[in-house]
């Protein structure tokens, strides 16, 4: 592994699973100190036993819980250089005819507004490091932000509204002269443990697996190594002419169809 | 300043078209530094100074073919060759391009053609030549053979006395997606994506704002940078080596996820 982030200090937001987990892996292994953040503490101690590193629990909707959590990374650190807003949820999704308003609003608060306070939050810590405005923040979007499901509106719509966030955020730091980045990433399936569950508690494990292999022409999902490696070049200094980005990285799945 | 001696691409070979200036020199700069062996392919006959001159900085692990990207033959020529030299291709990179602007009632069909040849014509070229022994040799590595073209933000968003190089760029962008797809469904092991680069310091940028200047649209090339810079979120324009970066990021292990997508390094131009 190539050290392309020694010196930096990153915060990965929903870290303790999933494509979070292994950006925090990834980004420490290039050299970067790693705070995460989530409210899984179980899952987050074996996260920090194989990275080394620092977990603290927070929600990304809770605002007075940001300003504690950018203190004490400016205490320790004196700095913040790359920020990934990947927490996200679908649990309650549903149709637009049919789902309840409190669930609607529980997914644009963790999906939009928990990334809209992220970025928040990102910037104004960038802003003060030593040698002035810099740094990468890298929103995890969804190829559903191109493509949306029926039975998904809150998800499909957040995803793509997070898009949008990350190039107005983008366009704010040119503006203001700040060399501060910002991307979006847009997944398609990763096997995740999220999505290994729920392969093996339908009806037919071989079917469901199927199912979510064939929607992209590879024909296979992502793993979650190949997803971070994404990220991790967004963070590196090698993008530094990369900002107001949307990165599909989905098998081709949104490239077009098919065909026969 | 990035560590760019890894070794992550010890063991492939690449051919980049264009080579010898600009985007293609910086991108054959950087996969020699993490270890490829790269083939050049460009206009100037191989005894040329500016030939003679990169091939004797860049060393052995690097090599050159005299080749214009719109002509079957060459085409032929350079696969023999790679063939010949390594027996493998696992990186293509389709960059050689030119530009062409100017009020679309002005463009004649010969221009037309002319750009159309190289812009799109190489591409297919290049990838329907390759596609054989990129089948072959993609089973080397993990996330297997890529296929970079070097789109344009052109090939994604229209602009003034430009309709011809939009043309052009936006029908790189499409042709990447349904090679990918193509690729994809039939579990070959070649990967396709665009490169979109925004203003980027090059002698094809230094020669288009010098023909601006000469149709008194600025008083400087240097005045037209300084534009262009204003208009980028960034605030600058790209040094080459900041798309060699993404050239490198989508011909190695980490991308081996992505294909059929658009890499767009333009510093917020198109995010506007």
């Amino acid at each position: 592994m190539s050290r392309r982030l020694d010196g930096k200090v990153a915060l990965v937001t929903g870290g303790t699973t999933g494509i979070g987990a292994g950006a925090v892996k990834r980004l420490a292994a290039e050299g970067a100190k790693v705070y995460f953040t989530g409210s899984n503490a179980a899952a987050a101690k074996l996260v920090c036993d194989e990275s080394g590193a620092t977990f603290r629990t927070h929600r990304v909707q809770d605002e007075a819980g940001w300003t504690a959590l950018m203190a004490e990374i400016r205490t320790d650190h004196g700095r913040l250089d790359i920020a990934f807003a990947n927490a996200g949820m679908e649990a309650g999704d549903d149709s637009v005819e049919n789902i309840a308003l409190d669930n609607w609003n529980a997914i644009v608060g963790v999906n939009q507004t928990g990334v809209m306070l992220t970025i928040q939050h990102a910037i104004r810590a960038m802003r003060d490091n030593p040698e002035g405005p810099t740094g990468s923040i890298i929103v995890n979007s969804s190829m559903n932000a191109l493509r949306a499901m029926g039975n998904f509106v809150a998800y499909s719509v957040t995803k793509a509204a997070v898009v949008a966030l990350a190039k107005s955020s983008a366009v704010h730091c040119g503006n203001q002269g700040y060399r501060i980045r910002v991307n979006a990433i847009l997944p398609g399936v990763v096997e995740t443990d999220l999505i290994r569950g729920v392969i093996d508690r339908s009806p037919d494990p071989v079917a469901a697996r199927s199912q979510f292999e064939n929607m992209a022409p590879m024909k296979r999902m992502a793993q979650v190594e190949e997803v971070t490696g994404l990220v991790a070049f967004l963070a590196s200094d090698e993008a530094a002419f990369i900002s107001g980005g949307e990165y599909v990285i989905d098998g081709a799945t949104t490239a077009g169809t098919m065909g026969v | 300043m990035i560590a760019q001696d890894s070794g992550r691409l010890s063991g492939r070979v690449a051919l980049v078209t264009g080579g010898l200036r600009g985007i293609g020199l910086a991108t054959v700069e950087r996969y020699l530094a993490e270890g490829a062996s790269v083939v050049i392919s460009d206009l100037d006959a191989p005894d040329s100074a500016a030939a003679a001159a990169v091939i004797e900085r860049l060393g052995p692990a690097a090599s050159y073919i005299a080749a214009n990207v719109t002509e079957e033959g060459d085409w032929k020529r350079a696969s023999d060759m790679v063939r010949d030299r390594h027996g493998k291709l696992h990186i293509l990179v389709n960059n050689a391009g030119t530009d062409l602007t100017g009020a679309v009632e002005s463009i004649t069909l010969a221009d037309w053609r002319k750009i159309m040849a190289i812009n799109v014509d190489g591409v297919f070229l290049g990838t329907r030549e390759f596609v054989p022994l990129m089948a072959e040799s993609g089973g080397d590595f993990r996330g297997g053979a890529s296929i970079i073209n070097i789109s344009s933000i052109m090939g994604l968003v229209g602009y003034a006395e430009t309709s011809a190089y939009n043309a052009s760029k936006g029908a790189v962008r499409l042709f990447t997606k349904a090679i990918a797809i193509e690729f994809a469904t039939k579990k070959m092991p070649i990967r396709a994506n665009s490169i979109h680069p925004g203003f980027v310091l090059t002698p094809l940028l230094h020669s288009g704002f010098q023909r601006w200047v000469d149709k008194g649209f600025a008083e400087t090339s240097q005045d037209l940078i300084d534009t262009m810079a204003g208009t980028t979120p960034i605030g600058r324009l790209a040094d080459p080596a900041e798309i060699a970066g993404a050239a490198y990021f989508l011909a190695s292990e980490d991308s081996s996820y992505m294909t059929g997508s658009e890499v767009v390094v333009d510093g917020g131009w198109t995010a506007q």
